[in-house]
């Protein structure tokens, strides 16, 4: 047991087999210095940098618009008559890489109807300190209520103030617009919102 | 009358005055290069530079200073206490120290004293300036070795080798400037040069060893191996913060300044304006001098900015074998040259000798550098043997790939 033992034990590596100072030395040709010629002419690439227009921006009082698909601040999107398009599935959550969202859903009842169908986001928070902005939440969205702004200026003093709640989160309302709970279209169901059938809201859904 | 003539009967107010206003140009220049710098070198990097303090960022290298007087001023427990705290103070001293010698102006009206802008006139103020000099490598030296950790004393002995080696050049250098001259001391000096040439353009060599030296004197780009980030972190004052730092700082900026002020005095005509200019020197009763010295100072310091933009840093054994392989020699020999000239110029042989003698030297340079450059080219020429193929794979070279295997499907376009 004992030999045995030892035998298994971890042995000393052997020293290389190939000896460090038998490895042939090969002369590695160095292009040198340059010539004279082309050293002032890098003097003269600096020297006329000077009189070239900086590419620096003045961040704080001019911004440029950032690129088209740039990943920005999250936005819970509408349907056109106001009803929210989140229906609390909590893919988005489930997508994320950063465990950046929670969400938590709760059951659309007649007299409280936040979005087309059975189920709405009831809490819904983005943490900013978390979010890489990597997009899949936006991928996993099988509604498209969640997307993505070009809004970059997410700075804040207190950690509490970057956990973004459903009110930071939800887009603004638009002309045609109703603040849910409001009743369905009339006439319409989930898949016809999904299919962008409803246009504005109807009378009937303004609420009392 | 002389300027040592005219500064021997200031009294003593003046004296104190003069002091003081030293003291205050170059704490004001060194706020004003640092500003200065920051924006010349990020216009040369498209950038803009600070710009938010003030206006046109002027007060930038203020706010920072008033930042760092606030700082916390660390000790690190492995120092030693005395030597630590004394090291910045001799070092910032000796740099001011060499300002003392400098003539800013010709002679001028001060508050009714016939006088000149400098504060003393010593027969070897020039090599009073190098001994200053050779004083603050102390502080460097000091600083790194009592600080108790390993990179500052690395930086430490890297800067006082460095500003050794690169003194002896630049004494060398200034030797031909002396035998031309025929004086040691600066007020002299720009004297000799205004009857005859600017030393920069009789003496170009010399004014060309020690423009490169003064930068190795300054620890500055590309010379600021001592200081080489990726390597040494901030070299001799890693450890140092606060009031400290900003005395390290300071010394650096005004050597910078200072070792400018000297190439202005003996290489390009110190304070007297630019050649066909000289009726210049008599509007505002002579004080418009000072407006030329600042104006050659300035082009100086713009080359030391210049250079940081462009070259990169030194490898230290490349830096090393330049100051003694090439600068010393060659100064050297230019001592040799300029000697010899002097004595045939001055022993009343007729021109044709100095011509001649100077026409040898020309043909002897251009004949061993064509032989230097055969021989390197030469060298180059042989061919090397082609090495066996190995016997381990190797990836092809894309000029051997004739197709790429691209599939059709895949991909997130359907």
């Amino acid at each position: 047991m004992a030999e045995q033992n030892e035998s298994n034990s971890l042995q000393p590596h052997e020293s290389n087999e190939v000896d460090i100072t038998a490895i042939a030395y090969e002369k590695v040709d160095q292009l040198g210095a340059k010539s004279f010629w082309a050293q002032l002419q890098g003097f003269w690439v600096t020297f006329s940098a000077m009189f070239k227009k900086p590419n620096t921006v003045q961040y704080p009082e001019v911004k440029e618009q950032t690129a088209e698909r740039f990943h920005g601040r999250h936005q819970l999107n509408r349907h056109p008559d106001g009803l929210e398009k989140c229906i609390g599935c909590e893919l988005c959550a489930w997508a994320c890489p950063a465990d950046a969202i929670y969400v938590e859903g709760a059951d659309n009842t007649p007299d409280h109807q936040m979005s087309p169908g059975e189920r709405y986001g009831k809490v819904y928070q983005i943490n900013y300190l978390r979010c890489v902005f990597c997009g899949l939440c936006i991928e996993a969205c099988p509604t498209r209520a969640l997307t993505m702004t070009n809004e970059y200026e997410l700075a804040d003093s207190t950690r509490g103030k970057l956990i973004f709640e459903k009110d930071d989160l939800l887009g603004p309302l638009r002309a045609g617009m109703i603040p849910p709970p409001h009743p369905m279209y009339p006439g319409m169901t989930d898949t016809n919102y999904y299919n962008g059938d409803v246009k504005e809201a109807h009378p009937s859904q303004e609420t009392k | 009358m002389n300027n040592a003539d005219l500064l021997l009967d200031d009294p003593g107010w003046i004296i104190t005055l003069k002091a003081v206003i030293v003291f205050a140009v170059c704490v004001v220049l060194t706020i004003l290069s640092v500003w200065g710098e920051r924006r010349i070198v990020a216009r040369m990097q498209m950038r803009v530079g600070p710009n938010r303090v003030g206006k046109f960022g002027l007060i930038q290298a203020l706010a920072d200073g008033v930042k760092l007087a606030l700082k916390e001023d660390l000790i690190p427990a492995a120092a030693d206490k005395i030597v630590f705290v004394i090291a910045p103070i001799i070092s910032v001293t000796a740099a001011f120290m060499a300002f003392a010698v400098m003539p800013l102006t010709g002679p001028v009206n001060f508050f009714g004293e016939e006088t000149v802008m400098q504060l003393t006139d010593i027969p070897v103020g020039v090599l009073y300036v190098l001994a200053t000099a050779s004083f603050g490598v102390y502080g460097i030296v000091l600083a790194g070795w009592s600080s108790g950790s390993t990179y500052p004393l690395l930086g430490g002995l890297r800067s006082s080798a460095q500003v050794i080696s690169y003194e002896i050049a630049m004494g060398l250098s200034l030797v031909s400037v002396f035998i031309y001259a025929g004086s040691m001391s600066t007020s002299s000096i720009v004297q000799a040069q205004q009857e005859t040439w600017w030393y920069g353009l009789v003496l170009f060599p010399a004014f060309v060893i020690y423009a490169i030296s003064m930068v190795g004197e300054t620890n500055r780009a590309p010379f600021d191996l001592a200081e080489a980030e990726g390597e040494l972190v901030g070299g001799f004052h890693t450890e140092y913060s606060s009031l400290k730092f900003a005395l390290f700082f300071l010394a650096e900026y005004i050597n910078i300044i200072a070792v400018s002020a000297l190439a202005t005095t003996l290489f390009l005509g110190g304070y007297h304006a630019f050649p066909g200019l000289g009726f210049t020197e008599q509007w505002l009763s002579g004080w418009f001098t000072l407006f030329w010295f600042f104006i050659k100072v300035l082009f100086f310091f713009f080359i030391f900015v210049w250079l940081r933009g462009t070259l990169p840093r030194l490898r230290y054994d490349q830096f090393m074998q330049f100051g003694w392989k090439v600068l010393i020699p060659v100064s050297l020999l230019w001592i040799l040259v300029v000697a010899t000239l002097r004595l045939i110029s001055t022993s009343s042989q007729s021109r044709l000798v100095t011509f001649g003698f100077a026409g040898v030297v020309v043909l002897l340079v251009l004949g061993v550098s064509t032989a230097f450059e055969n021989s390197k080219k030469k060298r180059n020429s042989i061919e090397h043997p082609e090495a066996a193929a190995p016997d381990f794979a190797v990836p092809s070279l894309p000029s051997e790939i004739t197709t790429i295997n691209v599939s059709n499907q895949g991909g997130d376009r359907g």
